[in-house]
């Protein structure tokens, strides 16, 4: 079905996609509607994100079809990401402490 | 090791020397992605996109976890009221919903392209850019509303840590502007498939490449949804 270059899929497929989407997005925005919090508010954040994400890159985008070498030459780079957000995220808890350490806690009034 | 030299040594008798090898060596004459250029092209760009996106919502998650001061709730930032109570996120719900519906129209007229029908992928095209001007739309409302009515700003905002505002103006600007570009590109191509600028070659590829930037932008703001609105 899928020959160089050339992709044409049954609509049905898309459609699909289409109403899981539409699906999960509604899952995402009850998350907050319902007001879960905490660990579990967090992780259906990341299940549904990632459920998107995927379906949005290998079915509209068509990569799920790809060869191989193009499916590694994209989706590996990212995975360098994973090491950036590490580091920053020991920096900002290193950082927090440090401002804790010097000035306290906050003494920040909300306006209203 | 020692066969190793003596190849590369006889190879690089054979091969041109100065720019002539420098294009030479880097083609190679071999084609590493059986797909046509620009959508490999595109790919690359995309690419280089989600680097510069992880920076914005790296930095994001670097101020937001090294503030002493209280993160502004955006479920209470972000809610709006039609008369009666004030319903948390619900502009930026209908944005995501917007964003999804153009590209399910995105991913079909990509399907109608490459079914050679002109009327069909321009219509789904123009429909794809509609919903992506009326997301800009809803996105300078959004900003209008907190920067007058709010009084969030990038170095302050009377709700909590003064990082809210410049990680906000410069995730949700910068996607804005892709959208915005987005929107552009789409009515360009749309135009160019409605005149039949395709026909000749029969190959309506370039619709799967628009394709593939609207779908990405779609992507950024699932994570910016997430990461940034409902964290």
């Amino acid at each position: 079905m899928a020959t160089e270059g050339h992709q044409e899929h049954p609509l049905s497929i898309y459609l699909w996609i289409w109403v899981l989407l539409f699906v999960l997005s509604t899952f995402s925005y009850m998350v907050d509607y319902i007001g879960f919090e905490g660990y579990l508010r967090w992780s259906l954040i990341l299940i549904f994100m990632f459920a998107k994400a995927g379906f949005i890159i290998a079915i509209f985008m068509h990569m799920a079809w790809e060869r191989i070498a193009l499916i590694y030459a994209i989706l590996g780079p990212p995975v360098l990401l994973l090491f950036l957000i590490g580091l920053m995220a020991v920096e900002g808890d290193y950082t927090l402490l440090t401002r804790l350490d010097f000035f306290g806690e906050t003494d920040f009034v909300a306006a209203h | 090791m020692a066969s190793d030299v003596t190849e590369s040594g006889a190879a690089a008798a054979t091969v041109p020397e100065g720019f002539q090898g420098l294009t030479r060596d880097w083609s190679s004459d071999k084609q590493t992605f059986q797909v046509p250029w620009g959508k490999a092209m595109m790919w690359i760009f995309l690419l280089s996109d989600t680097f510069i996106f992880t920076c914005f919502l790296t930095s994001y998650m670097n101020v937001r976890m090294s503030t002493r001061v209280p993160w502004p709730n955006p479920s209470e930032v972000f809610a709006l009221s039609f008369g009666g109570e004030p319903i948390p996120l619900i502009l930026i719900a209908i944005m995501t919903f917007i964003l999804i519906t153009s590209s399910g129209t995105m991913a079909l007229a990509v399907n109608y392209g490459y079914r050679r029908d002109r009327a069909k992928t321009a219509a789904l095209m123009f429909i794809t850019a509609g919903l992506g001007a009326s997301f800009v739309g809803m996105q300078a409302f959004e900003w209008t509303k907190l920067i007058a009515d709010e009084g969030v700003r990038p170095w302050s905002n009377p709700m909590g840590a003064p990082q809210f505002g410049s990680t906000f103006f410069m995730i949700t600007g910068f996607h804005g502007a892709h959208v915005s570009a987005g929107v552009i590109y789409l009515a360009v191509v749309a135009l160019k498939v409605l005149k039949g600028d395709y026909e000749a070659s029969g190959n309506y590829q370039i619709v799967e490449i628009t394709g593939l930037y609207w779908h990405f932008v779609d992507l950024v703001w699932v994570f910016i949804f997430a990461f940034f609105y409902l964290w």
